[in-house]
């Protein structure tokens, strides 16, 4: 049985302007000790589908399908048991570590508290607990820095607690979604290390969020591409890479700046815009921008098809795709 | 891309209920005031003993006061005074208050330091009693009830325009608009003053709400509006006198203050959902 | 200007800002943010010139001061030959037509008050007084160099997506038809697709109109894509400076190696060998001798904590501040 089983997950969002379908029909499923990377571009339902593991959807949505972790059904659970699962088995870390932060409490009372809350320690077993966690994240002068606030930390000491933080109960999964988009280069080097050794060493699953490839590339073992609430692609890292398959996949890779590129080339654009989330498409929602896109795609949305084992793709004209690759499709 | 989505001004001062409510009691009000200008269904003015204590009736709605006077009428012609009196003030308050507080965030530096400590001074004293001090100083009257309102309306302002107009002046469209050349005072008038409009107008009515309370509570204390004119605040003076032999004539002019301000401070709530653009656009 | 043809666009010499902090105690003397310490480097006519660094470096404060938006300490900035720095703003005014600037923020960098039209007018309207026909004839123009309509004009902002709003940005540069446009982290907060796009259309806008750019960034192969020369900046100073290539596939300072080996590159597996960068930026409030890398530098020796190393030729157009330059460029 897997640690994490998503079925046919959808979610929707009551917006002033009508009913935003941010995530529809999701599938997938996580062992312990894996890593998955969830890519895309800004609305394309990332968030919304991590917001929806931990429970913590706005109030005007409606979700369905069936998470279900370790063989229970998150979504029929009440809040309570959900509270009690959240920064337990499931922790979550998020872009701004400034924001999640509360600035009036010190780090050393923030770090203590799911501590107390969930494992019910003492006051002292808290704070030497605390002690530890912050040393393990690389904090250096722990005991000092408890009583600090979030001000006076860098952030990517601020992402750091965080991640002290989440860490501070074993959880059996950590979603963390773009950890590192406000960070420095260099900092974002450490904090993914240091991401990544701690997945390793405490046998963590692991949900990284990214828009960035080179990220998700570096750091996970299998890759679901999302776009416009659903998933058009996914598989593992490496075999995606070798196979760009999906038309939106090529473009997204094709369009990135890469190290060594040179000025010669000339960077591939997807034509037109991210799709509105109120007034999707009927079929594929990648219709508007696909070059490939025929009446088929714009009536029913192509189903998740099996390349190789493990490596889905959502597309028709997937042969077509593959053999015109990047070059061919966007130029 | 979305601006058939977006909602337009009407539809939203439809959908805010504050905003509805709030508009219809201070448009009663302000058509009570309009009406009165130029006919009420008896005298505010002429005194008659004969025809003191009446009780409601057709010809006096809501009866007589203890000089005969017709009560409706005289709270028609107090709902004129309430308004000049709250629209003077209020007036004033902007004027100065604003034009100190974006002189105040466009010039930073020891301008602002002295515009501030000087709202700061004025904040020190509670507003009724500054306001009365400045009528004993210039002896009582409608004129220095308002000039006292008014002038504790001067600081209000000044600090709510500085800190909004400072947060504007850190936004990346001002930069944009120093890099292109545009000195301090042009750029108050294109971008800091359109920014800020709809905060200084959910302030200003909510001071008016503030300015007709006071003006109230001046007239009450004979520092106000004098004799003849009716004024709200006089009202509820000389019923005080009669509590037990006619409570009525308390309670009128009670609910004429309870409404109006009620109904700004509804109107003012209102604005801010109606104007606030975060509502009202989506990004 | 006496040889037009040798003058560049802009000229930046010994540029110095330092930022008063506020007392901490009446007792002592404040203390400062040393954002700047002499800064220098000219742009081309025409070339690209890239600007890269860590959060902090100084890099926005320089686009600042090339825009001349602060008070300068010291130092010279010359457009077209023409000293900026010491100018009043009224002074001012006229030169600012040869130099524009487009801000990181396609949400905060547009007013949502005026529409579209008088957004993009705003620096020919800050020049002086221009004819409705003139203004709608330049507007229009403007919108369709960066691939809007002239329909546009009279939309509000919050009617476009990011990366519309960021060629609105770019428009209203380009509408007083400057020599330099300084791009101030213009592509960050965009999408990967929408980032193509405008990072293409920059390139197109060079080639039709020759204007010379200050792009200042922290994507790396963003710098690379785009620019011709690249300085790269630490705790401001510049560190290196040289054309692209050079500077990309052999660089002769520690940290340029480092800040290049940091970005994540996709369909590179795993594993990737790199020199790894311990800390954070540190220092920006003391001025102390020696080199301003040595706290992270894997390579810090003795005398980089005495001498400061000046930035020396290392090849053609390749300059680079640090003792071990040689070394560096052997191993790479």
């Amino acid at each position: 049985m897997p640690l994490l089983n998503v079925t046919g997950l959808s979610v929707t969002l009551s917006t002033a302007d009508g009913a935003a379908r941010a995530v529809r029909d999701m599938n997938f499923s996580l062992e312990k000790g894996e890593t998955l990377g969830i890519v895309g571009e800004s609305g394309c339902g990332k968030s919304i589908t991590a917001l929806a593991l931990m429970g913590l959807l706005p109030e005007r949505s409606e979700t369905t399908g069936k998470i279900e972790f370790n063989g229970e059904n998150l979504l029929q659970k009440p809040e309570t048991e959900m509270c009690a699962l959240r920064g337990n088995r499931m922790a979550m870390i998020f872009q701004e570590p400034m924001t999640s932060l509360n600035p009036v409490h010190t780090i050393g009372r923030q770090v203590m508290e799911p501590l107390r809350l969930h494992k019910n320690m003492t006051r002292a077993e808290a704070k030497a607990e605390a002690v530890r966690l912050l040393d393990r994240v690389g904090i250096p002068n722990p005991q000092e820095r408890l009583g600090n606030y979030p001000h006076q930390l860098s952030g990517g000491q601020r992402q750091r607690v965080m991640i002290a933080m989440a860490l501070s109960c074993s959880p059996d999964i950590l979603i963390a979604d773009e950890p590192t988009t406000a960070l420095d280069v260099t900092i974002q080097d450490q904090i993914l290390e240091l991401i990544q050794s701690l997945v390793r060493e405490e046998d963590m699953a692991l949900i990284l969020i990214s828009h960035d490839l080179g990220v998700i590339s570096e750091n996970t073992d299998r890759i679901m591409v999302m776009y416009g609430g659903a998933a058009v692609e996914t598989g593992p890292t490496e075999t995606f890479f070798e196979a760009l398959s999906h038309p939106y996949s090529q473009g997204l890779f094709a369009a990135m700046p890469k190290l060594g590129m040179g000025r010669t080339s000339r960077l591939m654009t997807i034509p037109g815009v991210v799709p509105d989330l109120i007034n999707l498409p009927s079929g594929c929602t990648f219709t508007d921008r696909c070059p490939l896109a025929t009446a088929e795609c714009r009536n029913s949305a192509p189903p998740l098809r099996q390349l190789t084992a493990g490596h889905n793709v959502a597309c028709y004209h997937l042969d077509k795709a593959r053999t015109m690759k990047a070059e061919g499709l966007f130029a | 891309m979305n601006s058939s989505t977006s909602l337009s001004f009407l539809a939203r001062c439809r959908r805010s209920r504050s905003f509805m409510v709030g508009g219809v009691m201070t448009g009663f009000l302000l058509v009570c005031a309009a009406v009165s200008l130029f006919w009420t269904p008896g005298s505010a003015y002429d005194i008659s003993i004969a025809n003191r204590f009446l009780p409601p009736s057709s010809t006096h709605w809501l009866g007589t006061d203890q000089f005969g006077r017709d009560i409706v009428s005289m709270l028609m012609t107090g709902t004129q005074n309430s308004i000049a009196v709250a629209v003077v003030a209020v007036s004033i308050g902007l004027a100065v208050g604003v034009s100190l507080g974006l002189l105040a965030a466009a010039r930073r530096g020891w301008t602002e330091e002295l515009i501030m400590r000087f709202s700061d001074f004025s904040f020190a004293f509670p507003a009724i009693l500054s306001a009365i001090m400045i009528t004993a100083i210039l002896g009582p009257g409608g004129v220095n009830s308002i000039l006292a309102i008014g002038l504790y309306n001067i600081p209000v302002f000044a600090r709510l325009v500085r800190g909004t107009a400072n947060a504007i002046w850190t936004r990346e469209f001002v930069m944009a608009a120093r890099a292109s050349g545009k000195d301090r005072f042009r750029i108050t008038f294109e971008h800091i003053m359109p920014n800020i409009l709809s905060i200084i107008i959910v302030q200003a009515t909510i001071l008016f709400a503030i300015a007709i309370l006071a003006e109230a509570a001046l007239s009450y204390l004979g520092l106000g509006t004098q004799p003849p004119h009716p004024s709200w605040g006089r009202m509820l003076n000389e019923a005080q006198a009669l509590m037990f032999l006619d409570p009525w004539q308390a309670i009128y002019p009670g609910i004429a203050i309870a409404t109006a301000v009620f109904g700004l401070n509804l109107l003012g709530d209102g604005l801010r959902d109606v104007l606030d653009p975060r509502l009202s656009r989506k990004r | 200007m006496t040889e037009p043809t040798t003058v560049a666009v802009l000229q930046v010499r010994d540029l110095v800002r330092h930022y008063r902090l506020p007392r901490e105690s009446l007792f002592k003397s404040p203390g400062h943010v040393y954002a700047l310490n002499g800064v220098s480097f000219d742009i081309q006519k025409g070339k690209s010139f890239g600007i890269v660094g860590e959060s902090g470096c100084g890099k926005s404060t320089l686009a600042r001061n090339v825009m001349a938006l602060e008070e300068t300490d010291a130092g010279s900035v010359k457009i077209l030959g023409n000293e900026v720095v010491g100018l009043s703003f009224d002074q001012l005014r006229p030169l600012r037509r040869h130099f524009q600037m487009v801000f990181q923020d396609p949400y905060g960098s547009l007013d949502p008050h005026h529409d579209v039209g008088w957004i993009v007018a705003e620096p020919l309207a800050a020049l002086g007084p221009i004819t409705q026909e003139e203004r709608a004839r330049r507007v229009t123009e403007a919108l369709e160099s960066v691939g809007l309509k002239q329909r546009d004009a009279h939309k509000y902002p919050h009617e476009f997506s990011g990366g519309q709003r960021q060629r609105i940005a770019i428009a209203r540069a380009l509408i007083t038809h400057p020599e330099l446009i300084v791009a101030d982290e213009a592509v960050s907060a965009l999408d990967v697709s929408v980032q193509a796009q405008v990072l293409n259309l920059l390139k197109d806008l060079q080639d039709t109109f020759g204007v010379t750019f200050m792009f200042i960034s922290h994507d790396l192969a963003v710098v690379e894509y785009l620019c011709d020369e690249v300085a790269v900046m630490y705790l401001g100073e510049i560190v290196e400076k040289g054309r692209t290539e050079d500077l990309f596939s052999a660089p002769a300072h520690p940290y340029t190696r480092i800040l290049l080996d940091a970005v994540p590159k996709p369909g590179s597996g795993k594993k990737r060998d790199r020199i790894k960068l311990a800390g954070n930026v540190t220092g920006q409030t003391e001025q102390r001798s020696g080199c301003s890398f040595q706290d992270r530098c894997p390579m810090a020796r003795d005398i980089c904590k005495i001498d400061k190393p000046p930035l020396i030729n290392v090849g053609p157009d390749h300059t680079a501040a640090c003792h071990f330059s040689g070394e560096l460029r052997e191993k790479s």
